[in-house]
């Protein structure tokens, strides 16, 4: 055994990964499966477009913040309003640094009596080193490493679940209720990261294996694996960090102003915001844009982007091949002027350059519940 | 009669007369996933051993295809494009990828027969 190999973590699935036949590959420090024998990366997408998947995301960081300034303390480090986010409500953030760049994305939730973090396993340690500099007044962080998560996503999600509590179908999109099901505590979050609607379920990592073969009893329910989180994902026009969005591109650049809601863009107070004001104000000189291909060859990250004249005009920071879309999506940063919708581009593949069209994202439509 | 080789890139070499049909094996197609694009080079195109002659790509990512032997491109399959999928469901047949004129003989012998490759497949795993 190498060093390497004794590094690498497992979680509560990995007997059922292995014994379903699990490609198990290294991800973020996780052996974790990136498809199934015998499956395979379509049709665990199209798993989750026409059923509900089931992933392992147990790599992902829980973290609990409790203490009376829990919430001023959290605000002093993201944009996000946390102060009107109401109790069993989860909020998209980032953690931002000086330059108005993101060190990591996240999911806020407002507990009674504490604010429950999801952050990026390969952002784990130095978020949670980041939180603990950062957070200031009476607010004690805890890290939830007793937990897995798993995220059942796809339109039979909400029928999956209701068979155990039918508040699960109901609940709305972006809430999070905890809730037994099938006889396990489980947090329950109506959210994910495929553009369907689904949840993400945590619970004590002790009984996550059970759990998550009484889910795939159900008839619509089958695992999918990392490969079609991310061709699910690209589609649905969802950010990965480390590709789309990193330190040096702003939430504004990257599209994402709809997460910082008005009073922090009003009031400011956290790392960065007058960078950001200022490129609220003034507008940005790149954004992030759906890539459309045309043909069928893919376009993969790191593709220069250029105008007609061959100029460098941006680059692709996800692309793949997207099996609903039924053939080559993307997703980059382009100089403003060539991000419009419509506007063609050419992506410069082994030397020669493919047309593109500049689309709205997502490319796929999002099927979340809205009640 | 022919005779089918392997190269240590996992590929399938189907020798009839001068003329060698290049294809990727079921290991290889089961190691790449779903393929999702080929790239096949045009008749004409002169190739040497270890270069680069195709692209094939799965969801997740693309890879070079290797000459297995020199020669000149006489035919591609030009139904991967319509039909890349072929690569996976018949990979030593319909997913063949291109035809080649067989200009130095002498390296079909550095290529392994078919226990020769089985052997060196169960190396890898």
């Amino acid at each position: 055994m190498t060093d390497q190999d004794s590094e690498i973590k497992k979680t509560a699935l990995y007997a059922l990964h292995v014994e379903l036949g699990g490609k198990m590959v290294p991800f973020a420090g996780y052996a974790l499966p990136v498809q199934y024998e015998n499956r395979g990366i379509i049709v665990e997408h199209q798993q989750a477009r026409e059923s509900a998947a089931l992933f392992d995301v147990s790599h992902m960081g829980q973290v609990r913040l409790t203490g009376a300034d829990r919430i001023a303390a959290l605000e002093a480090l993201v944009p996000t309003d946390i102060t009107n986010l109401a109790v069993g409500n989860t909020r998209y953030s980032f953690f931002t640094n000086e330059t108005g760049g993101i060190l990591d994305d996240l999911m806020i939730t407002q507990a009674e009596d504490c604010l429950i973090l999801v952050i990026n396993a390969a952002c784990k340690d130095a978020d949670i080193a980041h939180l603990r500099a950062g957070l200031k007044g009476d607010v004690k962080l805890e890290i939830l490493d007793g937990l897995s998560l798993l995220a059942l996503q796809g339109p039979k999600s909400a029928e999956v679940l209701g068979q155990w509590a039918s508040e699960a179908t109901t609940m709305s999109f972006m809430s999070t209720i905890d809730m037994t099901l099938a006889g396990v505590d489980c947090r329950v979050s109506r959210s994910g990261y495929s553009g369907e609607d689904g949840y993400e379920i945590a619970m004590a990592s002790d009984q996550a294996e059970a759990f998550a073969r009484k889910l795939l009893e159900h008839d619509a329910v089958s695992v999918s694996g990392l490969g079609a989180r991310d061709s699910l994902r690209l589609e649905a026009g969802l950010c990965l960090y480390g590709n789309d969005i990193d330190a040096t591109t702003s939430p504004i650049e990257a599209g994402l102003t709809w997460a910082i809601q008005k009073r922090r863009r009003a009031e400011g107070g956290f790392p960065g915001a007058e960078v950001i004001h200022g490129q609220l104000a003034d507008g940005v000189s790149r954004k992030r844009v759906g890539i459309l291909p045309e043909g069928r060859a893919p376009c993969r990250e790191g593709t220069e982007l250029t105008d007609d004249s061959g100029r460098v005009i941006g680059k692709i920071t996800s692309g793949g091949f997207g099996p609903t879309a039924g053939g080559p999506v993307a997703m980059g940063y382009l100089e403003t002027a060539f991000a419009p919708a419509g506007t063609v581009v050419q992506a410069m593949v082994r030397g020669k350059p493919r047309p593109c069209e500049v689309v709205k994202m997502p490319i796929v439509a999002h099927s979340f519940y809205r009640g | 009669m022919s005779e089918v080789k392997f190269s240590d890139d996992h590929e399938w070499v189907r020798i009839e007369g001068d003329v060698a049909t290049v294809g990727i094996t079921t290991f290889a197609q089961q190691q790449l996933g779903d393929v999702v694009y080929v790239e096949v080079p045009e008749a004409g195109t002169a190739v040497e051993k270890g270069g680069e002659v195709a692209v094939v790509e799965s969801v997740k990512a693309a890879s070079e295809l290797y000459a297995p032997i020199d020669g000149e491109v006489v035919e591609s399959n030009g139904g991967l494009a319509d039909d890349p999928a072929a690569v996976n469901s018949d990979p030593e047949g319909e997913g063949w990828f291109f035809k080649m004129k067989i200009t130095n003989a002498g390296q079909l012998d550095e290529l392994m027969d078919e226990a020769a490759y089985k052997a060196f497949v169960e190396s890898q795993s």
